[in-house]
């Protein structure tokens, strides 16, 4: 297990280096025009772009440019430059508005999404199934800027049950966040539970032919218990790689439109001001952050992924 | 009369068979048509029944129906709700914002754009990921190597964030690359952007199969008799990948229809005066409270052509590999554990 853990690790940092070579070509070397102009924003006047390209070292060949770029934004340097704000000040206030959306949405659309799933896989071939299936595909087809519109309009403007937009937080009001956060979690949850529980039917269905569940039955085990112990537990692997990957996605993907819908102040909102502002060093920011993040989770999940499954930690060691 | 084996049919006209017995399939597919129809209308309905273009905007005009004059926006900056026939098809779905364009003639545009980019950039991604995987595939090695891991890369990240980021640069910088240059409003940038990140979701999987018909005894066959590389990749190999390629290139004209919007609501996709369903939302969803329509009218255009397409790859999988037992799963790009050890 510690050897898959260093090499994953290993993997992992080599990763990180890439993307952020990535970013750093996204940014300073891909656009066809003066870098120094594009951070500046709209309306820069020639002293601050000139300003900038010092700061950034603009003259200087690449690798030189590349370094710069890291050590401003890991030493918490960038900023925006109409106004100056700085960027890393920006972005861990959003952070406890971003986890509180992205966490409650996972654990709703994974709490229904194995519940349904589980009812399925017990009871294949019903209509529950079919059911399933069509939710599914409608799940991946439904856009967040549908989802989210309809609900605000109907839920909070004509019924007004719930409250309009904002985030209160949890440690001012812990209520007002609840009830705030029921929607946006329901509009990036909704999403997900029915392919949630297409994935743990069919693994569930595999499982279920497997012998150790024969001999499950065999030794006596009540049906409740075979499939909660034996075929459960077993088809849940799946599900810890696929969870990784999709909360990853939410909160680097989904958050950012939920949250300008919602008017949620976290991160994504950030992110959507700084796009519809045009300014760069902020989207420099979230993006590097948010690739970071993404790939230390995925580096997470195949670590749980390795100590649920021995086989995955034993192939990778074999390799 | 002797029974027609099945074998005497082609695959294809069995597929065919298969595809036309799945209704749900082929009324996803009707609508579909029905959607580009609908689109390819624009210039008609925007000349003859509403008179005006997607851009044209109207703000202090008024507008006759019947004895009575409305106000196409009012002094409150409210635009007019929809009108459907009673001023002859002007206005059939309201204005769009204090500009007082027609929401009608827009959406019929936008929907040009949105179809245009999904079906493009989903032609540029299968192409580089035919050629992607069958190099991949074909040559293992150190080849293999270089792509796989690039591939692998491009996979982890969280996309539509890096969308937005190369989007919005982009669209302030524009693009130049050897030949190709390109200014920052055109709608060839999110078209390059949703291509790259969406590469790897149809390139992995096709650089599997890939190396699994190499293994084939056809290909050891063509070998011998003294094909050459190219000759086996696209005559011997490529004609075993086009049901997965066909079904891909659906899911994917779904998938990118979803990222351009994604973009363009976030406004670092299409830029104006270009419109797209997307942009429209974004347009809309500040009249939210008073004319709800102009947010969801543009979402629901987005889910029912998505829907469709979805629909109809699914059903296409169906009908060209019968055996197949991971469908959607293999949509979202998840299926394979293997590729989550970079």
């Amino acid at each position: 297990m510690a050897r898959f853990i260093v090499r994953r690790m290993a993997g992992m940092v080599i990763v990180l280096f890439a993307v952020s070579v990535l970013v750093f070509l996204v940014f300073n070397v891909i656009p066809n025009s003066n870098p120094a102009e594009r951070l500046a924003g709209k309306n820069a006047t020639p002293v601050l772009v000139k300003s900038i390209e010092e700061e950034w070292g603009f003259d200087k060949s690449l690798p030189e440019q590349y370094v710069t770029m890291m050590k401003k934004v890991f030493n918490g340097e960038l900023t925006s430059y109409s106004p100056r704000i700085p960027v890393d000040e920006r972005i861990a206030e959003g952070v406890p508005a971003t986890l509180s959306l992205s966490i409650g949405a996972g654990i709703i659309w994974l709490f229904f999404g194995l519940l349904l799933g589980y009812i399925a896989a017990v009871r294949a071939g019903g209509k529950l199934d079919k059911f399933l299936t069509g939710l599914s595909i409608a799940g991946i087809s439904i856009p967040v800027f549908l989802i989210a519109p309809v609900l605000i309009y109907f839920l909070t403007y004509k019924l007004e049950i719930f409250p309009s937009g904002g985030y209160v937080p949890f440690s001012e009001e812990p209520w007002e966040w609840f009830t705030h956060l029921i929607l946006p979690w329901v509009t990036v949850a909704i999403l997900s539970i029915g392919f949630y529980s297409r994935v743990l039917r069919s693994s569930m269905l595999d499982v279920m032919n497997e012998e150790y569940v024969r001999t499950a039955r065999a030794k006596g085990l009540s049906e409740r218990q075979v499939m909660t112990r034996h075929v459960l537990r077993n088809s849940l692997v799946p599900i810890v790689t696929l969870f990784g990957l999709d909360f990853g996605a939410t909160v680097a993907g989904t958050a950012i439109i939920t949250e300008s819908f919602f008017n949620i102040e976290g991160v994504g909102l950030y992110a959507a001001e700084s796009i519809s502002k045009l300014e760069l060093p902020p989207i420099m920011g979230v993006t590097l952050y948010g690739a970071f993040f993404v790939v230390f989770v995925n580096a997470l999940v195949d670590i749980a992924y390795a100590y649920l499954d021995p086989r995955v930690r034993l192939g990778a060691a074999a390799r | 009369m002797e029974p027609v084996s099945a074998d005497e049919r082609g695959p294809w006209r069995l597929a065919l068979r298969r595809f036309l017995r799945n209704r749900f399939a082929v009324a996803a597919l009707a609508l579909f048509f029905l959607i580009v129809l609908f689109v390819l209308a624009a210039p008609l309905w925007a000349d003859h029944v509403a008179h005006t273009g997607p851009n044209e905007t109207h703000t202090l005009q008024k507008l006759q129906v019947g004895d009575e004059t409305r106000e196409v926006v009012t002094p409150a900056g409210i635009p007019i709700g929809p009108q459907w026939f009673e001023a002859g098809g002007k206005f059939f779905l309201g204005a769009d914002s204090r500009l007082g364009r027609d929401e009608m003639v827009r959406l019929m545009y936008g929907g040009r754009t949105s179809l245009f980019i999904g079906i493009v950039s989903a032609l540029i991604t299968t192409l580089a990921a035919i050629v992607l995987g069958l190099l991949a595939g074909y040559y293992r090695g150190w080849v293999d190597a270089v792509i796989a891991r690039v591939l692998d890369v491009l996979w982890s990240l969280p996309v539509l964030l890096f969308g937005i980021a190369l989007g919005t640069s982009l669209a302030i910088g524009g693009l130049k690359i050897g030949p190709l240059e390109l200014s920052g409003g055109s709608i060839w940038i999110p078209i390059f952007v949703i291509s790259v990140f969406t590469v790897p979701y149809m390139a992995r999987p096709l650089r599997g199969e890939v190396l699994a018909l190499k293994e084939k005894e056809f290909v050891e066959a063509a070998v011998a008799q003294g094909a050459g590389p190219l000759r086996v990749m696209i005559g011997e190999i490529l004609p075993n990948l086009a049901s997965t390629i066909i079904v891909f290139f659906t899911l994917n004209i779904a998938n990118n229809m979803l990222f351009e919007a994604a973009l363009s609501f976030l406004g670092a996709g299409v830029q104006p005066p270009n419109s797209s369903w997307g942009s429209m939302i974004s347009i809309g969803e500040e009249l939210l409270t008073t004319q709800p329509l102009l947010a969801i009218i543009p979402g629901a255009m987005i889910l029912l052509t998505v829907l469709s397409l979805n629909i109809v790859g699914d059903g296409l999988r169906d009908a060209l590999d019968p055996r197949s037992k991971v469908r959607l799963e293999a949509h979202a790009g998840i299926v394979e554990p293997e590729g989550a050890s970079v």
